[in-house]
């Protein structure tokens, strides 16, 4: 399949925009008007032909500028890229889930060759043909984790197994919801997710964790969570929030549509071979709130789901400030009418608005 | 006695219980100011500890107050120093020769405690393994999240980061990698709005 | 969907070591490779004996890194409920078997500054493919393998070629066993210690390394708990509205998959909690043969683990 390719912004002009494609596949997180914490975890195997479900890595329009972002923020903040040297083995193995899944996937866009440890990796759209030796990292120009993220889109969280838990023992953290890999590598399952309000009560992390731990080769797992982010910026991390902070506050009433932003992550879960390691893929989505009231069914849904939503849940978000002006925008989407279960469009019955 | 009962917090907030002796080879305890208390609480449970015991130990401005007691205890090898940071190299030259069976007892700040773990855990020993008493101050180690420099013994909210200058909030999550909590930017969203500071737990 | 992915394969090579234990290695009937796995790793071999379907965990023994046969070693037991028996006696190279994707309850922890492994009998299996692991990482290993004879020391003379420094064997026939105490003592910080073997064996060392103040986290080991066979009961399965009869040879497990009902696994040896199940009401005693549940859960009836548990009494209603 050929994609064509956005060259665009994520950072100072934000010049981030969204095909009719890209918005028509964008996943709206909301099954239901409400929304609540719950281990919503499904096989990740394939789904409707064109969604971002039906590849084991989605590869969409905004790979190539989403790829020059991190190089950027990685070039500024080198910790943003992690691994403790008891992941190198996990890094093998991503690096080859990866290609392989890529590889096969998207044939027109990637292609792997192998000859027992030999290997040659083409990356058609970021121009990338490297040879190089499996489990050798003198090999490639940088660790296996690092060198294969780069390329693919999305954060990486690759978690050690043991003591019957999880450790964020490595990753690539570039586009997070504000938390910090250089502070939480090291930390368990519990731990790295410490400052979430309200789920620990409801015993989410337990039974998440249970049913982690027992995720096995062959047989991925995905869900879907969600924030709010003004402009279209990746790199909404704690590092630089003293640069991004003030930006929530340039939201008004006139421009609210085009800043403010839905930024669902799609979480994939996979077990690695050689290491018995657990990889997390966050990969993320944005839609401005202009694009998301194009769709009947989500303007009435989302202003239900976020006048209704828990006061804790909106300041963790980080949008409890701004949450009177989206709901005085997002209220005039609202006519009252019934909404259909489940996350996907009504086309057949409610065309998009223009 | 300087105990602090902490209040109840996050999940990655460490928590401390009373030292309790426990079947060993040999024993390695580490402690700053009031944290001796709980060494010489521990032996006078049983003094026999002592025989088979290395301690380090820093008075910060505790000054002879504890020295004299542990110098009493008969303890194996007793080490006085001035700091954690001149005590480390001791430290983890210890560790290298130690063998399995080391049981390891840390006493006092929060900030002696996870700067000893955090080594201890690199020279092999599980965290959960480790014992830790908090006794005496409840100043903090606070890492800045934006410039990664740590601000020692902070016990106000908010607090100014002693590397860069920014205003930086005091927040419970806590790193045993980098042995401090996580300060954040407080006044990200409007610069200049610093709320004045207020003493921990207070 | 229950345990986990499958591979069909046939039976390519079966070479009886000695009196009590044999190697049966397998290869894909598609050609394909075999997915790699981490040393420590087992698989579920799925067999069919007559008309009835035994499911038995055995680990992987073979290299990791080798994705053209997976081999694993089987040690008889006659008293055991019928498994290894139809594979030493029964099955013949060109068989067709199905196995599942390799699952790792056992793993390496790869911070350890030493890996220390004790081995009894036909435990020395999961430290194959560990030590063939740790070999291509130049990884630090030590090994002490425990076993009845010469003769009856599966692959010793493999190990004690390839590795005469790090492979130190103990015959029962020679009255050698291991000086736990001594071997632990002296261990540099940092070390991992790692046993498989009978329950007798893995109580010994874990209490001895306890009781030197090894830190739990530091010690891992693996039982091949199999389901015993015992006295037949009648258990009601409540959602799929079945009365069945467990026999003798079968496992409560085996009975409920028996009836066509898909129950839970992964493991199937007491140990993952997978096939955890819900006691609904039962009048009887049960025999717990599990490591997950909690002392109280065991004894608070309201749980039992179908793959190596069973009951003896009036009435048992689980929720299946």
């Amino acid at each position: 399949m050929t994609i064509q390719f956005n060259d665009e912004t994520f950072r100072g002009d934000y010049t981030f925009k969204n095909s009719g494609w890209a918005l028509k596949r964008f996943p709206f997180p909301f099954h239901e008007d409400s929304y609540m914490y719950s281990v919503n975890m499904e096989q990740h195997k394939g789904g409707p032909a064109g969604s971002i479900y039906e590849k084991r890595f989605d590869v969409d329009e905004h790979y190539l500028s989403e790829m020059r972002d991190r190089a950027e923020v990685l070039k500024e903040d080198p910790l943003r890229c992690q691994s403790l040297p008891n992941m190198t083995l996990a890094g093998w193995d991503l690096l080859e889930l990866i290609m392989v899944s890529k590889s096969e996937d998207y044939p027109d866009m990637f292609e792997l060759q192998r000859k027992g440890d030999k290997w040659r990796w083409i990356n058609k759209p970021m121009e990338i043909d490297d040879s190089f030796t499996f489990l050798d990292e003198a090999t490639l120009p940088y660790g296996p984790m690092e060198y294969i993220t780069r390329q693919t889109q999305g954060d990486f969280v690759v978690l050690d197994q043991r003591d019957e838990n999880l450790w964020m023992d490595a990753g690539m953290v570039t586009t997070q919801a504000d938390w910090s890999l250089d502070f939480d590598i090291g930390m368990n399952f519990f731990e790295w997710h410490a400052p979430v309000p309200k789920a620990h009560e409801m015993g989410i992390f337990v039974r998440a964790l249970k049913f982690l731990l027992n995720v096995q080769q062959g047989a991925p797992a995905r869900r879907l969570n969600w924030t709010m982010t003004v402009n279209p910026l990746l790199d909404t991390s704690p590092e630089n929030y003293h640069k991004w902070g003030t930006q929530k506050r340039t939201v008004t009433a006139d421009n609210i549509g085009e800043k403010q932003f839905l930024r669902v992550e799609l979480q994939t879960f996979f077990r690695l071979p050689r290491s018995n390691a657990l990889v997390f893929p966050i990969r993320c989505y944005l839609a401005s709130f202009n694009d998301l009231m194009t769709v009947p069914k989500w303007g009435r849904r989302l202003h239900r789901v976020i006048r209704d939503l828990p006061e804790e849940l909106a300041t963790y978000k980080g949008f409890i400030d701004n949450r009177p002006m989206m709901l005085d925008y997002l209220s005039k989407f609202d006519d009252g009418k019934p909404t259909s279960n489940g996350i996907w469009p009504d086309r057949e019955t409610e065309p998009l608005r223009d | 006695m300087s105990n602090f009962s902490f209040p109840e917090s996050i999940k990655s907030r460490p928590t401390y219980a009373k030292l309790e002796a426990r079947a060993g080879k040999s024993y390695l305890f580490v402690a700053d100011a009031e944290g001796a208390e709980a060494i010489i609480d521990l032996a006078s449970n049983d003094k026999s500890l002592m025989f088979k015991a290395h301690v380090i130990y820093i008075p910060k401005n505790t000054g002879k107050k504890y020295t004299s007691q542990l110098e009493k205890l008969d303890i194996n090898q007793l080490y006085i120093g001035p700091s954690y940071t001149a005590a480390q190299s001791r430290l983890k030259r210890t560790l290298e020769s130690s063998h399995m069976g080391l049981q390891l007892f840390l006493s006092g700040t929060e900030g002696l405690i996870g700067q000893a773990q955090r080594d201890a855990m690199a020279a092999g020993i599980p965290h959960t393994a480790i014992q830790s008493e908090h006794r005496g101050s409840v100043g903090r180690r606070m890492q800045c999240v934006h410039c990664k420099g740590i601000t020692e013994d902070v016990d106000v909210d908010p607090f100014v980061c002693s590397h860069c200058g920014l205003s930086l909030f005091v927040r419970d999550h806590y790193s045993r990698r980098l042995a401090a909590f996580q300060g954040v930017c407080i006044d990200a969203e409007e610069p200049g709005n610093i709320p004045t500071a207020v003493e921990l737990y207070k | 969907m229950s345990g986990s992915e499958k591979i069909n394969v046939e039976v390519s090579k079966i070479i009886p070591l000695n009196n009590l234990v044999t190697r049966f290695e397998f290869k894909r009937i598609d050609g394909e490779l075999f997915p790699t796995f981490s040393g420590g790793a087992h698989t579920i071999v799925e067999m069919k004996d007559g008309g009835i379907i035994r499911r038995n965990p055995y680990s992987l023994m073979s290299d990791p890194m080798d994705q053209h046969s997976y081999a694993i070693s089987v040690r008889r037991d006659d008293e055991g409920r019928g498994g290894s028996l139809f594979m030493h006696n029964s099955l013949q190279v060109g068989d067709d078997m199905v196995l599942s994707y390799p699952v790792n309850l056992f793993s390496l922890d790869l911070r350890a500054k030493k890996h220390l492994m004790i081995a009894g009998g036909i435990g020395i299996t999961p430290f194959m493919a560990q030590i063939k692991q740790l070999d291509r990482s130049q990884g630090n290993w030590e090994l002490h393998y425990s076993a009845r004879s010469p003769s009856l020391s599966a692959y010793a003379d493999e190990l004690l070629t390839m590795h005469p420094n790090n492979v130190h064997m103990y015959y029962d026939s020679e009255n050698k066993s291991i000086d736990l105490e001594n071997l632990l003592d002296g261990q540099p910080l940092g070390t991992h210690l790692y046993i498989c073997g009978p329950k007798g064996m893995i109580d010994w060392a874990v209490g001895q390394a306890v009781n030197l103040g090894w830190p739990s986290e530091a010690i891992h080991y693996e039982e091949f708990l199999a389901p015993k066979p015992g006295k037949p009961f009648q258990v009601m399965l409540l959602a799929s509205d079945k009365l069945v009869s467990v026999g003798e040879n079968e496992s409560l497990l085996e009975a409920i998959e028996r009836e066509g009902v898909d129950a839970p696994y992964l493991c199937r040896g007491g140990a993952c909690g997978q096939c955890e199940t819900t006691v609904i009401e039962s009048d009887g005693e049960f025999i717990h043969m599990d490591h997950w549940l909690e002392d109280e859960e065991k004894l608070s009836r309201k749980k039992i683990m179908p793959c190596v548990s069973r009951f003896d009494g009036k009435t048992l209603v689980l929720d299946r």
